[in-house]
């Protein structure tokens, strides 16, 4: 089903990122390249989540504001700040977010199931949870991060 | 490059050929139609029957087979003038052709065709070559036989059923193997006939410098004892007449002078077995270095394939058609990217040069203005790769009108003009159907019944006329019918009856006219089996719309009506006036762009709420603030300030577009949303400015058509013609 089933031998790469105080990871495979914050192009009627879209070499790359999508306060960005492009089906989507951290390798088995007690939201995108050396770190699933085609009317 | 199955890919070859085959067997009939005598027509007409047969044989595509040769002895007969093509006889193979094109379609598809339809088709065939009291060749019971292509013995034997012996001399030329055949396999066909003994004759063959790949050199000489007679070896080389020197003498008759040959089969099998070692033997003695042996020995399945793959290559590139290359449309396509990239490179590259400050007559500034023209050039001529003529999509029409002049008993006279005109493949592809419509609907719609073209004084024949031409950097095509015109009183009735007009609203003619364009329009009292089904031509319309076109007409009462298309040439590049919006660029398409204007604060009227608008000597038009449209800002810019675009909307509705300021012109190239996105609305596209940003263009039509609905909630019908003029 997700990209995230396949396991590759005996365990899995992950990159972990930061928004805020929390802790994310995909899995590398969805992973294209890493680069810095470039001012987006606004779109008209979209969802605050959605920054805009930039110039990947010559393709329009939509912009999520992770954060936004996640249901925290959204992102103010700066130089610093970074854009992971992730595959997601055929499409190519850059997610903002604060700073990319760690590769980590895993096994399925320290994957913990997201809790029953979460929001819509974490159901939504949060594939389960990782206790990394007394850290957190919530493992996204990236298959609903575009706006659902419904919201689309003007 | 994935590996690709060779039998698929010669098997996609003879469907591409089938598809250039019937092409000019139907505009070879249509010529005929027309009058043209010319013995080289029939020919080009029975070759392209003929091909398609052999190639069909070579899949065992049975119903072609058998449909193909019908048709092909019917040619035949016209051919060697023992049938003078009729007006009746030509319609006949006309529908021939069809049915041949549904066969080939449904072989490729895997469809399913009309059986009971290409029986009587046969027939006809059978009537029109048989009518000639020459019913001895090929109407015969060969045909029977014909479906599982065996060559079994076809009736026409010349010789009695007893055993004899024939020397077969078969000496294959280069055309042969051009054309995918292969003499193995014919050696091998040769072999069912009866006892085989063969010799090979490779005295020809040249020294390996001096050899030509794609040449043949050999000569087979073959003892074949059967009780078939000649005809029956005749047949297994019918479909390389021409392309080889055959000579067929009872055995015991002289021995042609072979010059040194090597025995290379025994007979007693049906298989001729070559020996490629002794060959290759002979090649190695007189050669230095040996190397592989030349094509023409290609005994094994996995050559023989490579050989047919090559030859067929060739014969699609073809003598015929001058000097073109066949390319993966993916390779063009990414071609078209990268200099889109190029283009925008440039563009950013200038942009730096004039912000360091350099002057535009340094030799820096002088180079970039060079680079400029030549990207732009280059993109030109990467874009007319991508053109093609619209011939391929015009002359599936002919098809088209003859089918719908059957069914509605109209006698209908087809005329296409401009097939050169050259437009992207896109453009092209997404052509047929509309074209499809406007055509059935000239014929059901346009044209009167042959009575009532009589008593008008007309002939009885209809005449529509389909032609491309470019226009000022668009093409233009016209659908044009010589019936009786738009109905307009009718329309008007029919539009009130189904609320698209409220009853008392006063419309010009040219905007009754267009009122067949309204959504859910028909004018059949009665819905037709060719005019389809609640589709009308707002579907052309909006299709045609789609593809960045206009879509309008224009009738005359009694005379006739005339649809006028234009399009955009390509799909990848768009000329657009850049403009400053809330701080952001947009690009405006200028196709659309009637004059801009500053407009001043006392020509801005309020109709209430958000609506205003703008007189522009003295006409009335809505102002549509694009940011306010778009949602950048909550309030509407003040009267007075910015720009304003008149625009022309599809239809001929007109507004004026607000924005900040005008940055200047620019071409720019077209960049997908929906790649990795989706479509957002009020905007068409995207595309990448020269300082690496990505600028949206304006889908003019849907803020024109948000800002009416928005506006226009009391009228309960969507008046797109009332904002019209």
């Amino acid at each position: 089903m997700t990209d995230l089933t396949q396991t590759r031998g005996s365990g899995r790469e992950l990159i972990s990122f930061r928004i805020g105080a929390q802790e994310f990871c995909v899995d590398i495979m969805a992973v294209r390249e890493i680069r810095g914050w470039t001012a987006a192009t606004a779109l008209p009627r979209s969802p605050a989540f959605v920054r805009g879209v930039i110039n990947l070499r010559g393709a329009v790359l939509p912009i999520i504001d992770l954060a936004s999508r996640l249901g925290f306060p959204s992102t103010e960005p700066t130089d610093r700040h970074v854009i992971i492009v992730a595959q997601i089906g055929t499409q190519l989507v850059g997610l903002l977010v604060d700073a990319v951290s760690d590769i980590l390798t895993v096994t399925d088995d320290i994957i913990q199931p997201t809790p029953d007690v979460a929001s819509d939201t974490a159901k939504t995108f949060v594939r389960g949870l990782l206790a990394v050396e007394g850290r957190m770190l919530s493992l996204l699933t990236l298959e609903r991060i575009l706006p659902d085609v419904e919201l689309e009317a003007a | 490059m994935a590996p690709v199955d060779p039998l698929a890919a010669i098997r996609d070859t003879f469907f591409q050929e089938c598809e250039e085959q019937l092409a000019e067997l139907e505009s070879g009939l249509l010529a005929m139609e027309e009058g043209d005598d010319n013995p080289e027509i029939i020919n080009a007409v029975f070759r392209a029957v003929h091909s398609i047969k052999g190639g069909a044989g070579a899949f065992s595509l049975g119903d072609m087979i058998r449909f193909a040769h019908a048709f092909e002895t019917a040619l035949d007969e016209m051919r060697s003038g023992r049938l003078t093509p009729t007006p009746d006889g030509l319609k006949v193979m006309l529908r021939a052709a069809d049915v041949l094109a549904d066969l080939v379609r449904a072989a490729r598809d895997g469809g399913e065709v009309d059986q009971d339809h290409s029986k009587a088709l046969i027939d006809e065939l059978r009537q029109l070559g048989g009518a000639t009291g020459d019913g001895e060749d090929g109407d015969g019971d060969g045909e029977e036989d014909w479906g599982d292509f065996s060559f079994q013995p076809l009736g026409v034997a010349v010789e009695g059923p007893s055993s004899a012996a024939w020397r077969v001399t078969f000496t294959p030329r280069a055309d042969l193997y051009a054309k995918a055949n292969e003499s193995a396999l014919l050696l091998r066909e040769l072999g069912r006939v009866g006892q085989v003994t063969t010799q090979v004759d490779a005295s020809r063959l040249p020294m390996l410098d001096a050899l030509e790949p794609e040449a043949a050199y050999l000569t087979w000489t073959v003892i074949v004892t059967t009780d078939q007679g000649e005809g029956a070896i005749r047949d297994v080389f019918e479909f390389v007449d021409g392309d080889c020197d055959l000579d067929i003498t009872p055995a015991d008759g002289p021995a042609p002078d072979g010059g040194e040959t090597i025995e290379v089969a025994d007979a007693s099998s049906a298989e001729p077995a070559f020996d490629i070692s002794a060959l290759l033997a002979k090649v190695q003695s007189a050669v230095e270095p040996a190397a592989e042996t030349p094509t023409e020995t290609s005994a094994t399945p996995a050559a023989a394939l490579r050989k047919a793959e090559t030859s067929a290559a060739v014969a699609a590139a073809g003598p015929a058609a001058g000097a073109t290359i066949r390319v993966d449309l993916e390779r063009v396509d990414r071609l078209i990217d990268l200099v889109g990239e190029l283009v925008i490179n440039q563009a950013m590259l200038s942009q730096r040069v004039m912000e360091a400050g350099l002057l535009r007559a340094s030799g820096v500034a002088m180079g970039l203005d060079e680079l400029e023209q030549l990207t732009r050039e280059i993109q030109d001529s990467v874009m007319a790769i991508r053109a093609q003529p619209v011939k391929s999509v015009f002359q599936r029409m002919p098809r088209l009108a003859r089918e719908v002049a059957a069914m509605t008993g109209k006698p209908v006279r087809l005329v296409t003009e401009g097939e050169g005109t050259e437009v992207d493949k896109t453009v092209i592809e997404r052509l047929a159907d509309p074209l499809t419509h406007m055509i059935r609907n000239a014929i059901d719609h346009g044209l009167e019944s042959p009575e009532t073209r009589q008593v008008a004084g007309k002939p009885a024949e209809g005449v529509v006329r389909l032609s491309a031409a470019h226009r000022s950097g668009r093409i233009v095509i016209e659908v044009a019918d010589d019936g009786g015109g738009i109905n307009r009183s009718r329309v008007r009735a029919i539009a009130v009856e189904r609320g698209v007009i409220p009853a008392d609203a006063q419309l010009t003619d040219e905007e009754t006219d267009n009122l067949i364009f309204m959504p859910g329009f028909s004018t059949a009292s009665e819905v037709s089996d060719i005019s389809g089904r609640g589709v009308g031509m707002d579907v052309v319309k909006r299709s045609i719309q789609a593809l960045g076109g206009r879509i309008s007409i224009t009738s005359r009462p009694g005379l006739g009506s005339t649809f006028t298309m234009s399009l955009p040439l390509t799909l990848a590049v768009l000329d657009g006036m850049v403009v400053t919006v809330f701080d952001q660029t947009f690009v405006a398409p200028l196709t659309a762009i009637v004059e801009t204007l500053q407009p001043k604060a006392s020509d801005i009227y309020s109709l209430g709420g958000d609506t205003r608008v703008i007189s522009i000597r003295d006409t009335f038009v809505p102002l549509i603030d694009v940011g306010f449209s778009l949602g950048f800002r909550n309030e509407q810019i003040e009267a007075g300030s910015g720009v304003a675009l008149l625009i022309e909307g599809e239809g001929g509705s007109r507004a004026a577009l607000l924005v900040d300021a005008i940055q200047g012109q620019r071409q720019v190239v077209i960049k997908s949303l929906e790649a990795n996105y989706r479509q957002v609305p009020g905007v068409a596209a995207a595309t990448i400015l020269g300082d690496g940003r990505v600028a949206l263009i304006l889908d003019i039509d849907t803020i024109i058509a948000v800002t009416r609905s928005a506006e226009s909630h009391r009228a309960e019908t969507p008046m797109a013609l009332a904002a019209a003029g």
